[in-house]
């Protein structure tokens, strides 16, 4: 078992690693909005990228 | 012959805003091929914008109505919003919010007013990146900022407001002030706090199983030092940095004589770390590293959340942007200048059109018209003024124009003398006991003094023992249980409550609802809805209903007066060779036949009679005339509506046992009336801010608990000065930031369900405190004779703490209220 005596300093250094990100995020607003990437990642504004003869249920397109 | 109506309006809304479409309007926008009813054309123009950007999609995924409209009746801007926004080109101005990055680049950060939801965001964001030399745009929903950064050779800051304009949103400079910037700093390193504990509590917790299964089933006693020594390496930064608030507010606690919970927690935590760290380096003893990290991570939980819901709706460093405008006429020999708001000084002459925002307080050179002062002293209708007249700036002038000469600016204005008398009433505040402060101070030194009478016996007895079993002592009567009572209470019952539309923000605020005594309201956009609507409609010739309601909203088409929103809805087309007589009422053309509308007098006076307010169907309310050359044809009786479902709440609260009073700036007829209506205990009338605070500190000084419920900028100091106070979700900004609770749903009956699951609450949390009190006194002779192992304790402290948990769980739905027959 002395393994030991190397995994647990490796976890130290993750987790000495993962404290860094942690700062990091904090500090360049990662968390400041926690609201609208979770909504934005569902609008599609990639219409133009799909062929048109992919597009569905284009006779009725607008709002419903 | 009297005929009252019901709401006759149309069912079609408006695409793009959601309001009614007034009977006639024709406006329409193609909307991915469909063409969409509009209700005004700065709507059409705003939809056909947005369709034109390729960004229709906003339609799709929002959520609720846009709820601006901006003047616009074209693709060109109001000459007007054009000049003012030029003003943000001004290097001056921009340097109190824009950075220069690079040589060409800037950024700055703008709040923008509008904003509702996602979609927004998202339609912000991609309109704004659309716009040639815009390099970056990210909008927050959470506090409503737009981060741009532009190439300033490319396009202007105006220009860019302009683009948000365009989409229906507003734009303003965000320059915060320095409170705000600390609590920004604050927020960030409490979340910090909150991380660090958290990622160290994982890793100590891991360490402890080892330990915890060594104990069981034996471990090399080198492992054990090496774990030993690598929970004492994580810990040590969670101590140091995390749980540094605990020590910081015990010190200033003991500093001014004072037992608060702070105190035990960093007994606990400190003691705790202090006597593992003392096992560690003499292995020896038991070492309780798993203790203080989980226990500093669930309290800063605690707080974290307990403070999100105090910024939640705190926009401070802004809320007096929206009431004194960014610019102002200045009249330099007989030119009328553009000016920045800020550099006014006193002497000068300014210029206010109607429908503008007075910049500064002054007295009337020239002109007469009539100002809406609502947000200063809440009284709807707007006060004639007239030359030697004294204004005050953030009232809003109503009908023509006024020339003023400046006599205060800055911070000696009466807006600023307002926010410097919530300074002073905030000191002021009488402090709430918080019923787990007081327990927690007797309990510390309950404690305290056991460990230190433990201590002494067993050095007597066998002195090798005796740090061992005094800190077991200090470890099982650790205030977990104790300080969970009360904060998992309050978090329950602070989220059942939020749920249903009142928002608190100040920790104290479900335990002053408990014990409160008094129950003050403001009148004015608090009991009643704070806007003139038509009550009734009394005919006197043979005209119906409808047609004298669409003759009535033609001759109010273009008037800014309050009156006239009441009818506007009835609007079909617009009177011409319209003539205002200030005060008395308006006469127009409709339809080739000359009209009069207003007061009584001056009405009938266009069919040679005499008709005065005594004339009136009745005396409640406000009854305009309305007249052609021939005869009279109708009476309108307009009135401010009581909020639904007040009388109820009011019966309600009384049967509870509160005084329910009111206390208004107002001064009409109408505060008897509403008094009377809904059968207050006493009614104060006609006060300014300043008599308003007084009063409550009389009630106070008398032993009253006082809950003030107000919406203006008048009620600011009294909500400060009470011990509970809570706006309305329709309250401006600032009244919102210094209240203890935000009435979100503007739902008055929710005050009803709010006290009640405070009192609730209370009961609850007594309860705890009790199990806590009952649990400690078994456990403290227990440990205090040796007989406690480390596991047995941590088992205790966790099943009390988890029937503690249990027992707030039931704080999670709201007590039934009874109805009053």
């Amino acid at each position: 078992m002395e393994i030991l005596f190397v995994l647990i300093p490796i976890a130290i250094v993750l987790l000495g690693f993962a404290i860094w990100a942690f700062f990091w995020s904090v500090n360049t607003g990662q968390f400041d909005d926690l609201e609208s990437p979770a909504h934005s990642i569902l609008f599609d504004d990639d219409d133009d990228l799909i062929p048109d003869d992919a597009k569905q249920g284009k006779a009725h397109s607008s709002r419903d | 012959m009297s005929s009252s109506l019901n709401s006759q309006h149309s069912l079609v809304t408006c695409f793009h805003c959601g309001q009614d479409v007034p009977k006639g309007v024709q406006f329409t926008a193609n909307i991915k091929g469909t063409e969409q009813p509009m209700c005004c054309p700065g709507c059409k123009a705003v939809a056909e914008t947005i369709v034109s950007s390729g960004l229709e999609h906003y339609y799709k995924y929002r959520q609720g109505d846009s709820m601006f409209t901006p003047d616009l009746s074209g693709t060109e801007l109001p000459s007007t919003v054009q000049d003012e926004l030029k003003l943000y080109d001004n290097a001056s101005i921009q340097q109190n919010f824009v950075v220069s990055l690079e040589d060409d680049i800037k950024e700055a950060t703008l709040v923008i007013e509008g904003i509702t939801c996602a979609a927004c965001v998202w339609l912000l964001e991609h309109h704004l990146v659309k716009q040639a030399g815009i390099e970056q745009a990210s909008v927050n929903l959470t506090n409503h900022r737009a981060r741009i950064r532009w190439h300033d050779s490319e396009i202007t800051l105006s220009s860019i407001m302009a683009a948000i304009y365009h989409i229906g949103y507003q734009g303003h400079p965000y320059h915060p002030d320095k409170e705000e910037q600390l609590l920004e700093l604050e927020k960030k390193r409490s979340f910090r706090r909150l991380g660090i504990a958290g990622l160290g509590m994982m890793q100590v917790m891991m360490m402890s199983i080892a330990l915890y299964a060594g104990a069981l089933q034996g471990i090399e006693e080198k492992f054990e030092i090496f774990i030993r020594w690598t929970s004492l390496f994580i810990t040590t930064p969670i101590l140091l940095y995390s749980a540094r608030p605990f020590f910081t507010a015990a010190l200033r606690d003991i500093k001014a004589h004072h037992l608060s919970m702070d105190v035990p927690v960093s007994i606990a935590i400190g003691g705790a770390y202090l006597a593992s760290a003392w096992a560690t380096y003499t292995q020896s003893g038991e070492v309780y590293f798993d203790s203080v990290t989980m226990f500093t991570f669930f309290l800063l939980i605690g707080r974290y959340l307990e403070m999100q819901a105090r910024h939640r709706t705190g926009r401070a460093g802004n809320a007096l942007l929206n009431l004194i405008p960014a610019s102002a006429i200045k009249l330099v020999d007989g030119q009328e200048i553009l000016i920045p708001a800020s550099d006014l000084n006193t002497g000068d002459i300014v210029l206010v059109k109607p429908g503008h925002t007075l910049p500064a307080d002054g007295i009337i050179v020239a002109g007469y018209s009539s100002v809406d002062e609502s947000a200063l002293t809440g009284e709807y209708l707007p006060i004639n003024k007239t030359i030697n007249d004294h204004v005050v700036g953030g009232t809003i002038n109503v009908e023509s124009p006024l020339q003023l000469k400046i006599t205060e600016v800055g911070a000696a204005t009466k807006l600023s003398a307002i926010v410097r008398l919530l300074d002073r009433a905030q000191e002021e505040k009488p402090a709430v006991a918080k019923t787990a402060d007081k327990v927690a101070s007797y309990f510390v030194a309950a404690v305290l003094l056991t460990a230190i009478v433990v201590s002494l016996i067993w050095w007597q007895i066998d002195p090798k023992n005796a740090f061992w079993i005094t800190l077991s002592v200090l470890v099982v009567t650790c205030p977990c249980a104790l300080s969970l009572a009360t904060p998992t209470a309050l978090t329950a019952a602070t989220g059942t409550l939020r749920q249903h539309g009142l928002l608190i923000t100040r920790g104290h605020v479900l335990e002053s609802l408990a014990t409160a005594t008094h129950i003050v309201f403001d009148k004015t956009g608090t009991l009643t809805e704070g806007n003139l609507s038509l009550k009734s409609t009394h005919l006197c010739s043979n005209i119906d209903a409808q047609t004298a309601l669409e003759i009535a909203a033609a001759l109010e088409a273009h008037s800014e007066h309050p009156i006239a929103k009441a009818f506007r809805k009835y609007q079909r087309q617009a009177a011409d060779s319209l003539n205002v007589e200030l005060g008395q009422g308006l006469e127009g053309n409709v339809d080739n036949t000359v009209y009069r509308i207003g007061k009584p007098e001056f009405a009938s006076a266009l069919c040679q009679q005499q008709l005065a307010y005594s004339d009136a169907p009745d005396h409640n309310g406000q009854w305009l005339l309305l007249c052609n050359a021939q005869t009279p044809l109708a009476w309108f009786c307009l009135n401010d509506q009581i909020r639904k479902g007040t009388q109820q709440t009011l019966a309600i609260l009384k049967r509870l046992g509160l005084n329910v009073q009111m206390l208004t700036g107002d001064n009409s007829a109408a505060v008897q009336e509403v008094a009377a209506e809904l059968n207050m205990d006493q009614v104060i009338a006609n006060t300014s801010p300043e008599e308003k605070l007084a009063y409550i500190q009389k009630l106070q000084s008398k032993g009253a608990k006082v809950v003030m419920i107000g919406d203006g900028i008048n009620d600011i100091p009294v909500l400060a000065g009470a011990q509970t106070s809570i706006a309305m979700g329709s309250a401006t900004d600032l009244a919102k930031t210094n209240a203890d609770a935000v009435l979100i749903s503007s739902d008055i009956e929710r005050l009803a369900d709010a006290i009640l699951l405070s009192r609730k609450t209370q009961f609850v949390i007594r309860q705890n405190l009790s199990w806590a009190l009952l649990y400690n006194l078994i456990a403290l002779p227990l440990a205090a004779m040796g007989f406690i192992a480390p596991y047995m304790a941590a088992i205790g402290m966790s099943v009390s703490s988890l029937i503690v948990v249990g027992n707030a769980l039931r704080l999670t739905k709201l007590v039934r209220r009874n109805p009053v027959k």
